[in-house]
C-alpha cells in the first residue's frame, strides 16, 4: 500500500491499527486472567481481570473518539473508509469480548472456595484454548490483512459450538445426578456460554477482515453451531 | 481498463456512446482512445488528477476544440446514432449538448436578457412565450425566487453562486439533451456549491449529465456513474457507490484515497 501524500492522515490510521491492537491484546489477556482464576480458584486474578477490564472499555472510546474525527476531517473513501468503519466494529466486539471475560471472572469470585467436580474444568479448559487460538487468530489476520486466514477462523466456530453443545449436556448431567451441584455447574453454564459468545464475536470480527480486505461481505451463510436453544434434556 | 466491469448495468439507454476516442494536441496525444457510455438521464463524473483528460473529453463532446487550431479527434462519439465528429452543425449540436464552465460566465447584461439572448439565437418566438420560458429556466435553475423582483437587473450583480445558476438557466432554456459541467463549484463557497448540486440531482431527471470535478466527495454525491481517468486514459468506470467504496484498480483506489504520488 502507498503512502498518504497527507502525512498526518496515514500517522492517524496508524495510531488506529495500534489502538486496535492493543485493544485485541487487552481482551486476549482478560479471557485468560479470567480462565485462570476459574481453574485455579484465584481471587486476586479473578478481581484483576475485572477491574483490567476498564482498560478495554477505555481504549473503545479512544477509538470511537478518533474516528468521528477522521471522519469529519478526513472523509475517508474506498479501502480507508472500510478500514476506519471495520476498525469501529471490531473494536465494539472486542470490547464485548472483554465484557464477557469480566463475566466469568465474577463468576470465579462467587465460587472460588466452593468445590466441584474436577471433569467439570477438562471441558471448559479445552473449549477456552480453542477460543483463544480463534480469537488470536483472527486478531493476526487483522494484523496482516489475511482474508483466508479469516475464514479459516470463520469456518472453525462451529467446533466451538460443538464443544459447548457438548458442555451443555456434560453440565445438566451432573445436575440431575446430584442436586447440591446445582448452584455451581448454573455459573459453568454461564461461562461456557460466555465463551461461545466470545466464539461468535470472534467470527464478527473474521467477517470484518474479510470485508475490510475484499470490500464484500463473505457470501456463503456461517453454519450456526449452538443447539442448545433447541435441546431439552429431562432426569428420566 | 475496467470499462466492461460488472456493475455497468443493463436497463439503460447510452444517450452518448464514445468509441475508441482518441484526441491530439497538435502532435502530442492528450486521449489515448477512450471507450465509454453516458448513460441518458444519469449524472456521469469524471474524475483524475490534473492533465488527466478529463476536461478534454468533456470539451470533445460538444466539438468545444474546433475553436482552436491544431487540434483533431479520431474515433467516434455516438449520440443518438449520429457520430458528433462528423457533425457539420456545431451550433446545433451545441444547442443539444450544453456546457457550464467552471466559473460563472454571464453575458455583461439583465438577468433577463442573459437567458433570452440564447433563445433567439435558435429560436423565433413570441415575447409572451420568451418570458414563459425565461421564467421556467429560472424555476429549473432553482434560482425564480431570488430574481423574479429583479430581472432587469444585470446579471454580473448576482452573487458568484447565483450567477452560476443564472448560467445554468441560460444552459437549460435552450433545451437541450445533454449539459456537461466543467468543474461548476470550483469557485462556489460551501452554500452555493450544495445548491448547485441539489440542482444537478434535479436535472437529471430531464437531462444527461457529464460533470468534470477535482472534489471527490462532490462527484460520489452527484453522480450515478464515475470515470476514473489517468493519463489521458480511461481507467475505471462503474457504479459510483462502488467505485468510491471498492475500486477494483489500484490506480483508483490510490487516488481516491489520496496516496498519489
Amino acid at each position: 500500500m502507498n503512502e498518504h501524500t497527507v502525512k498526518s492522515y496515514e500517522d492517524e490510521l496508524k495510531l488506529l491499527d495500534r489502538r486496535i491492537a492493543q485493544m485485541g491484546g487487552y481482551a486476549e489477556k482478560l479471557l485468560v486472567q479470567a480462565m485462570d482464576s476459574l481453574e485455579r480458584r484465584d481471587p486476586k486474578l479473578a478481581e484483576k481481570a475485572v477491574s483490567d477490564d476498564v482498560m478495554v472499555d477505555q481504549l473503545e472510546r479512544e477509538l470511537q473518539d478518533q474516528v468521528i474525527v477522521m471522519i469529519a476531517r478526513r472523509q475517508p473513501l474506498a479501502n480507508d473508509l472500510r478500514h476506519i468503519m471495520t476498525v469501529i466494529k471490531i473494536a465494539g466486539d472486542l470490547e464485548r469480548i472483554g465484557d464477557l471475560a469480566k463475566n466469568i471472572a465474577k463468576r470465579a469470585l462467587t465460587i472460588a472456595s466452593e468445590s466441584y467436580p474436577k471433569p467439570l474444568m477438562t471441558g471448559m479448559r479445552h473449549m477456552t484454548e480453542m477460543v483463544q487460538t480463534q480469537l488470536k487468530d483472527v486478531l493476526d489476520a487483522l494484523t496482516s490483512l489475511d482474508a483466508e486466514k479469516a475464514m479459516e477462523v470463520w469456518r472453525n466456530d462451529q467446533q466451538v459450538d460443538a464443544m459447548y453443545n457438548s458442555l451443555f449436556r456434560e453440565l445438566l448431567t451432573y445436575m440431575m445426578e446430584d442436586p447440591r451441584n446445582i448452584g455451581i455447574c448454573t455459573h459453568f453454564l454461564f461461562g461456557a456460554k460466555n465463551i461461545e459468545r466470545i466464539g461468535d464475536h470472534t467470527t464478527n470480527i473474521a467477517e470484518n477482515v474479510y470485508y475490510l480486505v475484499h470490500g464484500v461481505p463473505i457470501a456463503d451463510d456461517r453454519p450456526k453451531g449452538d443447539k442448545t436453544s433447541s435441546t431439552l434434556i429431562t432426569p428420566r | 481498463m475496467n470499462v466492461m466491469s460488472k456493475d455497468v448495468d443493463t436497463g439503460l439507454t447510452e444517450k452518448i456512446s464514445v468509441q475508441d476516442l482518441k484526441f491530439y494536441y497538435g502532435s502530442s496525444l492528450a486521449l489515448k482512445g477512450i471507450s465509454m457510455p453516458l448513460y441518458e438521464r444519469q449524472v456521469t463524473a469524471f474524475i483524475g488528477p490534473s492533465g488527466c483528460g478529463k476536461s478534454t473529453l468533456l470539451r470533445v463532446l460538444n466539438r468545444m476544440y474546433d475553436l482552436y487550431p491544431g487540434q483533431r479527434a479520431e474515433g467516434k462519439i455516438m449520440f443518438d446514432g449520429e457520430n458528433v465528429l462528423d457533425m457539420k452543425d456545431l451550433n446545433l449540436l451545441r444547442s443539444r449538448i450544453g456546457m457550464v464552465f467552471q466559473k460563472p460566465t454571464p453575458f455583461p447584461m439583465t438577468i433577463y436578457e442573459n437567458i433570452a439572448f440564447g433563445l433567439r439565437l435558435y429560436e423565433r418566438l413570441p415575447k409572451s412565450e420568451v418570458d414563459a420560458r425565461v421564467e421556467s429556466a429560472l424555476e429549473k435553475a432553482a434560482l425564480w425566487k431570488e430574481v423574479k423582483d429583479k430581472l432587469h437587473a444585470s446579471g454580473l450583480s448576482l452573487s458568484g453562486g447565483q450567477q452560476q445558476r443564472l448560467c445554468i438557466a441560460r444552459t437549460v432554456a435552450i433545451r437541450p439533451e445533454v449539459i456537461l459541467f466543467d468543474e461548476p463549484c470550483s469557485a462556489l463557497d460551501p452554500i452555493s456549491t450544495a445548491k448547485v448540486e441539489e440542482l444537478i440531482d434535479e436535472l437529471k431527471n430531464e437531462f444527461t449529465i457529464a460533470i468534470v470535478t477535482h472534489n471527490m466527495q462532490q462527484a460520489a454525491r452527484v453522480s450515478q456513474r464515475t470515470a476514473f481517468m489517468y493519463l489521458g486514459e480511461l481507467i475505471e468506470f462503474g457504479v459510483t457507490q462502488r467505485l468510491f467504496t471498492n475500486p477494483t484498480d489500484r490506480r483508483t483506489q490510490d487516488y481516491i484515497t489520496g496516496r498519489f504520488g
